[in-house]
């Protein structure tokens, strides 16, 4: 299945609001410990205990930042796969081990195809691969599909876990191929953003971008003022006459 | 092409779903822990539970990583080698336990202050208390003192609860959130909940401080204020609010004491004291008559003007105008403090003209009659939709009491306690101090061989209810509730050390501790408390503290430094109440307790440390733990939960009480509770009635819920606290009134600092050592994704914060000609390190920051000498000295807060300089490794958690180092 | 990207068979005896086998290396291996024609050299077509591989030549000198231009955060390094990248030109002219990986 489907109507991915991320982590550990018994291979973590630890994730949370002293804004940046619609990772695949769901567009690594070339990890510009230090296969993102479909859990649980444990709701889940899905309705509402657009591989997730702050150097507003004039005496006059009109 | 593979849509998930009680960390949110051939296989959040409504954090997530640690300690140990090396012998429980008793029983006995028994984040301080008090030790408290004592006895002392634990913005209704100082929280998952819920509503979210991270990294305006300065600042809004007039007036009047009379007699005894009447009532002056009359008197119109002639020629005025007085002076004009808090009058006062319109312009009305405590019926319930939180970044410096109580003061001008849209308390809060017990603990309180009178903590209301000797000499190890720190409501657990090492007032024979990692990251001076443990008396021989008592669930640095360990229960594996006598996991909704519950049996020689306590407890014969044939009264700690009764009809558990198990609050023991809490997922909750939802202090459908639930035996309503007499009682005393009285040396500080209105001070560390020397404030923050020291044995969070850099703005890293993954030396007053260095611009010019507690020591936690965390994690605790540079006085003057003990961790100032080029790239100081206790062997390297649940084709480690 | 030895021993020395393996169907060399002929496609098999051999190491799953096979419709990495194998039969079925039968026609000849040429640039599109490294996704990325193959190929013609007694002209030498100068010489363009404006790709774009003003980084997502970090963070220093640069040149163009002019074609000469290309050959590989940058890197703190 190394080429790709015909574009599925169904465009199942996430929605991640950057204007909500505070950079917890828990999509992350909450993604990991889902996945690690979950689908394919465990997710190994190797030197666990060590000088140098190091394991697959599904996903990872960058922290970045802009503009310099009291104009810094720092922006909290979840990472996962994308699921592109023009997936570079898919077609590069030399064993047909990576693959695009032609249901509903999740790419999937069939681990008992997988050599563990890494070529797809080479070819995803936004680095949502990662290769199991144990087990030699590729890992990504698997939008949870062993959740989203899976009927020995609730259905109000049947949502990617990363979105699912994130405490701020910074994380949406749903059909971005349905204009009027609510996920899709956000994206228009908030002017969500495709990651290196350039890179032509149209991604299904989206960001939703921060809301811009107030700049530091704003005029303040007005006071409501309501004394007379902004003085101790003043002060006092209104003091009295609030009291007069409550009574 | 091939055919799609077919994916395994639906496969099975766990065997069994048990829901009990985080605990990675103090914020106690729900859990579904998934269990599949006996393994945990999947730890999610309880959706139904009242606090995470079924979010999860970072570390409730690792919770497995956490319980299959190979850091758990395995069996009981006795110290064998030198204290400090970790050389242990493993021995029974019967063994550990019979040396306990011996070691106790005989201070119980003779001078049972001997004992001092000291316990960390634990959540069974309504036990521990309750057996220190059995014991009959007045030196037990908790880790609050070092944490955050001020914001909570700030809270208390002003409007009866704190943000903390005790309450919560109205998330569904405010216009405006206000975080001052804080990183994570112990109300870790609502918070961003409630910030996810006012973003998404698209609320305005404001962050005060120095480093723009996390929430304050998502907040709309981001205020990177000078460390130690918040107090000048909220005065500053304080006043520009005043003078603008936008206060609300009504509410100041009706539920806060700005309109009871304060007596103006400079000089004299009672020269700032409240009115009061016959009966104690304090006065306000009524409009109507002009007279004054009891505050709670019905229908009276409150004056916040005006001014009574007192018989003895002295006045009184409403305590509005000492207000008014105070801080409408220009010393807290925005122009005249800007530069001092770092940020431009112009944005001071968009600051305040933002809260204002929040407040005013968006009041919100809600057509909910209720009565009022005096009997006076409302229609609606007016809310100012502005509402705040606050924790250690405001509450950690030595003039922290008072700027936490300027910051409720704020509050309370604005209208916005227990409005809709504002903060709202949690119950069984609000509970004023007068609603508390005194401690207990003066000689005529401590009798060998007895318990105390009352409990070792409590709320003191003037120098009269201090803990000190007829010679005005600290009673207590910690020196709480003395004249070093009057109003010390959580004690002062990083004295305890340094104090009972010097013998200052006394030593002690046993220390005994409790899930509180002190010879590392929760000690200030880690070295010198390092040493302080091991320190021996010349001439005897002895350790200065002679025994030391551990409980731990892990090989934490702590253990080395323990004569005798009692291993804990991971919290999977144990009984614990979260119960209302203690920290509530109420919402401001509802009343809600909780229980841990072993979902797991314990693969180990362990025990769950309360049923330990309560067996030495039984083993002591102390009152309360045995029958009256002298045999243990209770099995184990979950026995305990259910029929222990504090009074009659109320327990540790609110939830399914009385034979059948459907009584609430009050009712007699449920032999059936526990399984009632495990049904119902681990929790019990029950809503507030809506008439009694808002206004709690003054609401009486709340004081009525409230006695129904057995919060109090009587309605306790209150007035806010803006002017404290309990303040002006210890200044009085240092002016030189009254028969308790400051020794001369403190005088000035007590007359200084505990100003009955808010003011602020300079940071005492800042004054203490030259500014020009040590220009620059280091600071820790709580990485979300850990918790202090014991996140660090998980090999998944270990991956995330392995090590911490210092962070540093360009301005400040091009001064010194360091960049990104440089070394620098970092110095204060008392000490050096070498650390790394990250840039970024998020942070107030003259502050340097880094995550707390990601530094272990070597040879700790089961992990490799040469880990992250040893090599390139560091603690800033190295810097912070627990007593200030000394003043020549011969004095020992804590690094605290003076008014409440609170640790001063955030006062610290430093100068930094680039290590040399030829410098090891590993942080300093660095100390030996302790040893390894028996039976723990050292982990697998490559972990593969599930595989045996999984479809992996190969089905060993292949590449295992 | 990290340099993995596997991977550049396999493209150096496949290279180097599939270029001789072109040279000697093509005729460039007289097979006196008929066991020259084994003695010939053994040393291409073991070239091309040894390379293969090689690529699998770096395998997570070597043993199901047959897979590789099976996506050629899109996939450059599973045609450079269907490509290989026919290549390989191709030349094994010309051996035998050569043995058993005689000279291939030519247009046999011709399309069994194709073949080899178009192996060699199936391999170099492996890198070739990932726009995510700049610098290989250029259109000079597969003149370069096979302008090595071809040069490599000559060289060991030459040395076969020397080695087989047979005397070599002039002409055929100054092919091989010419071949090896172009060869770096567009090796020397390449490092030049090749990736000179970046991947299009900008810590801005991949974040979508432009409209907030240079984007930096200021905290990675894990302390501990992790394998994007470890596999696609390379970096090597600027100082070292032109040294090696020289190094790769003067070993593998610069050092065999002037061996082949002066030696007069001793078995030795050549030979070591051949090791010494090579041996330059193998730092141009390992500079192609190390010098390449990842749009990933973007995210961890590199810019472009
Ligand atoms: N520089 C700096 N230092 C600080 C702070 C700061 O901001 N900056 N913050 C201070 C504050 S507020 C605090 S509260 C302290 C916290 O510091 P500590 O009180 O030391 O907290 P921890 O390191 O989390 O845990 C203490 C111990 O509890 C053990 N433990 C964990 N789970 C269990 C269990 O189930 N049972 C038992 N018996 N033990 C268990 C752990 O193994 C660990 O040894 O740090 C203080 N230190
Ligand atoms: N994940 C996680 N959660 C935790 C803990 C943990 O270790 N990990 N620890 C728990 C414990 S014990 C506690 S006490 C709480 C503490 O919760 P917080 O109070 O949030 O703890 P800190 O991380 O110490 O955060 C202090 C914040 O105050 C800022 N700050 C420092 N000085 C000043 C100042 O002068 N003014 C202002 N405005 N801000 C200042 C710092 O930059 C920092 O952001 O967290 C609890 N929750
Ligand atoms: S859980 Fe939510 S808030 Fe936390 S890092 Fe992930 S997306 Fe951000
Ligand atoms: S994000 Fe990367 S791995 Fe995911 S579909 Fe796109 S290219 Fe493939
Ligand atoms: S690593 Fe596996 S999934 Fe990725 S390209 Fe190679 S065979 Fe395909
Ligand atoms: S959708 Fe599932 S696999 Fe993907 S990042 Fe979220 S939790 Fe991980
Ligand atoms: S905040 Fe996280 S660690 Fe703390 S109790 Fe909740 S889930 Fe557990
Ligand atoms: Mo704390």
């Amino acid at each position: 299945m190394t080429s790709l489907p015909e574009p599925s109507a169904i465009k199942l991915g996430l929605v991640i609001d950057l204007d909500i991320c505070v950079g917890c982590q828990a999509c992350v550990v909450n993604c990991k410990e889902w996945n690690t018994s979950g689908y394919g291979a465990p997710l190994s973590d190797s030197d666990a205990y060590g000088a140098k630890p190091s394991g697959a994730w599904l996903n990872r949370v960058h922290a970045f930042e802009a503009g310099t002293g009291a104009d810094a804004k720092v922006v909290h940046f979840p990472k996962s796969c994308l699921h592109c619609e023009d997936a570079p990772c898919v077609t590069v695949c030399p064993t047909g081990a990576s693959f695009k769901r032609s249901e509903d567009g999740i790419v999937l690594v069939n681990e008992d195809w997988c050599i563990g070339c890494g070529l797809c990890a080479w070819s995803c510009p936004y680095g949502a691969r990662e290769m199991d230090p144990a087990e030699g296969v590729m890992k990504k993102c698997t939008l949870c599909v062993d959740r989203i479909y899976n009927e020995n859990l609730p259905s109000e649980d049947q949502v990617p876990a990363c979105v699912r444990t994130c405490p701020t709701n910074a994380r949406h889940y749903g059909d971005l191929g349905d204009p009027n899905s609510e996920v899709s309705l956000l994206v228009a509402a908030r002017g969500g953003v495709d990651l290196m657009p350039e890179q032509n591989t149209k991604p299904v997730n989206k960001y939703l971008p921060p809301r811009p702050r107030r700049a530091a150097n704003d005029t303040p507003m007005s006071l409501l003022a309501m004394a007379d004039e902004a003085t101790p005496s003043g002060f006092w006059k209104w003091v009295d006459s609030t009291l007069e009109k409550l009574g | 092409m091939s055919v799609e593979p077919i994916v395994e849509r639906s496969p099975k998930v766990a065997d069994e779903v048990k829901k009990t009680t985080c605990y990675m960390c103090a914020c106690r949110c729900g859990i579904n822990v998934h269990l599949r051939d006996g393994k945990v296989r999947y730890i999610e959040g309880n959706r139904d539970h009242p606090v995470n409504k079924g979010v999860l954090c970072a570390k409730g997530s690792a919770g497995i990583m956490q319980h299959y640690s190979p850091a758990r300690l395995r069996s009981p140990l006795k110290r064998v080698g030198p204290r400090g090396s970790g050389q242990f012998e493993e021995i029974s429980w019967e063994e550990a336990l019979t040396t306990a008793t011996g070691w106790l029983a005989p201070i119980r006995e003779t001078d049972p202050k001997k004992l001092a028994f000291f316990t960390g984040r634990d959540q069974s301080q309504a036990l521990t208390s309750w057996w220190a008090q059995q014991f009959g030790t007045p030196n037990f408290a908790a880790h609050g003192g070092f944490c955050s004592v001020n914001m909570a006895a700030g809270g208390i002392y002003t409007i009866g609860g704190a943000f903390w634990e005790f309450g919560s913005p109205d998330w569904d209704l405010t216009e405006m959130f206000v975080l001052f100082g804080v990183a994570e929280d112990h109300d870790s998952n609502p918070i961003k909940m409630g910030l996810g819920k006012l973003k998404n509503r698209g609320k305005r979210v404001v962050s005060v401080n120095p480093v723009q991270t996390g929430y304050a990294a998502i907040s709309d305006d981001w205020y990177g204020v000078t460390p130690g300065t918040d107090g000048l600042l909220i005065l500053s809004l304080i006043r520009e609010l005043m003078l603008s007039g936008n206060i609300d007036v009504d509410y100041l009047r009706r539920y806060t004491n700005a309109p009871w009379l304060v007596i103006r007699n400079p000089g004299a005894a009672d020269d700032g004291l409240f009115l009061r009447d016959d009966d104690g009532k304090p006065q306000i002056l009524d409009r109507n008559s002009g007279k004054p009359v009891a505050s709670n008197s019905r229908g009276a119109a409150a004056q916040l003007q005006g001014e009574v002639k007192l018989n003895n020629g002295a006045i009184a005025v409403p305590s509005f105008m000492l207000m008014a007085e105070a801080y409408l002076d220009d010393a807290y004009n925005p122009d005249v403090i800007a530069g001092k808090v770092g940020i431009p009058a112009a944005r001071i006062r968009q600051l305040a003209a933002d809260l204002a319109e929040a407040a005013f312009a968006k009041e919100i009305v809600i057509n909910q009659p209720w009565t009022d405590w005096k009997g006076e019926h409302h229609e609606t319930m007016i809310g100012r939709p502005v509402s705040m939180h606050a924790m250690r970044g405001i509450s950690a410096h030595s003039n922290g009491f008072q700027t936490c109580r300027a910051l409720h003061v704020l509050q309370l001008i604005l209208g916005s306690v227990e409005v809709p849209g504002g903060f709202r308390f949690k119950p069984p809060y609000p509970k004023p101090a007068e609603a508390h017990p005194k401690p207990a603990g003066r000689p005529d309180q401590v009798t060998p061989g007895k318990p105390m009178a009352g409990a070792p903590l409590g709320y003191v209301l003037g120098p009269d209810d201090l803990i000190i000797g007829k010679d005005g000499a600290p009673q207590r190890i910690d020196k709480a509730y003395s004249w070093d720190a009057p109003m010390s409501a959580h004690g002062l657990m990083h004295m305890v050390i340094s104090n009972a090492v010097a013998g200052d007032p006394y030593p002690v024979d046993v220390l005994f501790m409790y899930m509180a990692n002190m010879a590392w990251n929760s000690s200030m001076n880690t070295r010198g408390v390092m040493d302080m443990l091991t320190a021996k008396d010349d001439e005897t021989g002895e350790y200065k503290i002679p025994k030391i008592i551990y409980s731990d669930a892990y090989q934490s640095e702590m253990v080395a430094y323990a004569d005798l360990i009692l291993p804990d229960t991971t919290y999977l594996e144990r009984h614990d109440a979260i119960s209302l006598l203690d920290r509530p996991i109420c919402e401001a909704d509802g009343v809600a307790d909780a229980i841990r519950w072993p979902v797991l049996p314990p693969d180990r020689d362990v025990r769950g440390f309360q049923s330990v306590l309560l067996d030495i407890g039984a083993r002591l014969d102390l009152p309360g733990m045995v029958n009256e044939d002298g045999s243990a009264k209770y099995v184990d700690y979950g026995d305990y939960i259910v029929n222990h009764e504090r009074k009659p009809g109320i327990g540790p558990l609110a939830g399914f009480r009385g034979e059948n198990g459907k009584a609430e609050g009050r009712g007699s023991p449920n032999p059936a509770q526990l399984d009632a809490y495990i049904e119902n997922g681990g929790f019990w909750h029950t809503e507030i009635p809506d008439a009694a939802k808002y206004y709690k202090m003054a609401n009486m459908a709340y004081q009525d819920f409230a006695v129904e639930m057995g919060f109090f035996d009587s309605p306790q309503p209150y007035d806010f606290q803006i002017y404290s007499e309990v303040l002006q009682k210890f200044l009085l005393a240092a002016e030189g009134h009254g028969d308790v009285q400051p020794p001369e040396h403190l005088r000035a500080r007590v007359k200084q600092c505990f100003t009955p209105l808010p003011s602020w001070y300079p940071p005492f560390e800042g004054s203490a050592v030259d500014e020009d020397e040590f220009p620059i404030h280091a600071l820790t923050q709580r990485p979300m994704a850990m918790y202090h020291s014991w996140g660090s044995q998980n090999p998944w969070l270990r991956q995330i914060h392995g090590h911490n850099p210092m962070f540093l703005s360009q301005t400040l890293a091009s001064k010194i000609g360091v960049g990104e993954g440089d070394w620098i030396w970092v110095t204060s007053h008392h000490g050096k390190i070498r650390v790394p260095v990250a840039v970024m611009e998020g942070v107030n010019e003259h502050t340097i920051w880094t995550w707390n507690a990601i530094g272990k020591r070597k040879g700790a936690w089961q992990l490799d000498a040469d880990a992250p965390e040893v090599k390139k994690g560091f603690l800033l605790n190295h810097l912070i000295h627990e007593l200030l540079p000394p003043k020549g006085d011969g004095m020992r003057w804590a690094n605290s807060d003076p008014i409440t003990g609170q640790a001063a961790w955030f006062d610290l100032r430093v100068k930094i300089e680039a290590a040399a080029a030829d410098e090891p790239a590993e942080v300093a100081p660095q100390f030996d490794q302790i040893a390894s206790p028996p039976g723990l062997s050292k982990p697998e390297a490559m972990l593969r958690y599930g595989l045996e649940w999984t479809k992996s084709a190969t089905k060993q480690s292949k590449k295992g180092q | 990207m990290r340099p993995a030895w596997s991977i550049i021993f396999f493209t150096s020395i496949s290279g180097l068979g599939f270029g001789l393996a072109a040279w000697v169907v093509l005729g460039f060399i007289d097979f006196v005896h008929p066991q020259q002929i084994f003695g010939v496609g053994g040393l291409v098999m073991l070239l091309i086998g040894a390379g293969l051999l090689s690529s699998t190491l770096h395998l997570g799953h070597p043993e199901r290396a047959w897979r590789a096979l099976s996506q050629w419709r899109s996939s450059w990495l599973s045609r450079e291996g269907v490509l290989a194998v026919l290549a390989m039969l191709a030349l094994a079925g010309w051996g035998w024609h050569v043995f058993a039968i005689g000279t291939p026609p030519l247009w046999a000849n011709i399309a069994s050299a194709l073949l080899m040429a178009v192996t060699v640039y199936a391999t170099s599109m492996i890198y070739a077509s990932l726009k995510t490294v700049a610098r290989w996704h250029h259109p000079l990325t597969p003149i370069c591989y096979l302008m090595f193959a071809a040069a490599g190929g000559l060289l060991a013609i030459l040395w076969l030549q020397a080695f087989w007694g047979q005397g070599q002209s002039d002409a055929f030498e100054l092919a091989v000198l010419l071949a090896l100068a172009s060869a770096w010489g567009i090796k020397l363009v390449w490092w030049q231009i090749a990736g000179a404006n970046g991947s299009g790709s900008t810590l801005a774009s991949a974040t979508g955060l432009a409209g907030l003003g240079e984007v930096r980084s200021i905290m990675p997502p894990h302390t501990s390094e992790n394998y994007l970090q470890h596999e696609m963070g390379f970096v090597i220093a600027r100082k070292h990248t032109s040294r090696l640069r020289l190094i790769a040149l003067g070993l593998g163009g610069i050092l065999p030109c002037l061996l082949v002019i002066m030696d007069g074609g001793s078995t030795m000469g050549i030979g070591l002219a051949l090791l010494l290309h090579m041996a330059g050959v193998f730092v141009e590989r390992w500079l192609f990986f190390a010098e390449a940058k990842h749009t990933v890197s973007i995210y961890y703190g590199h810019q472009h």
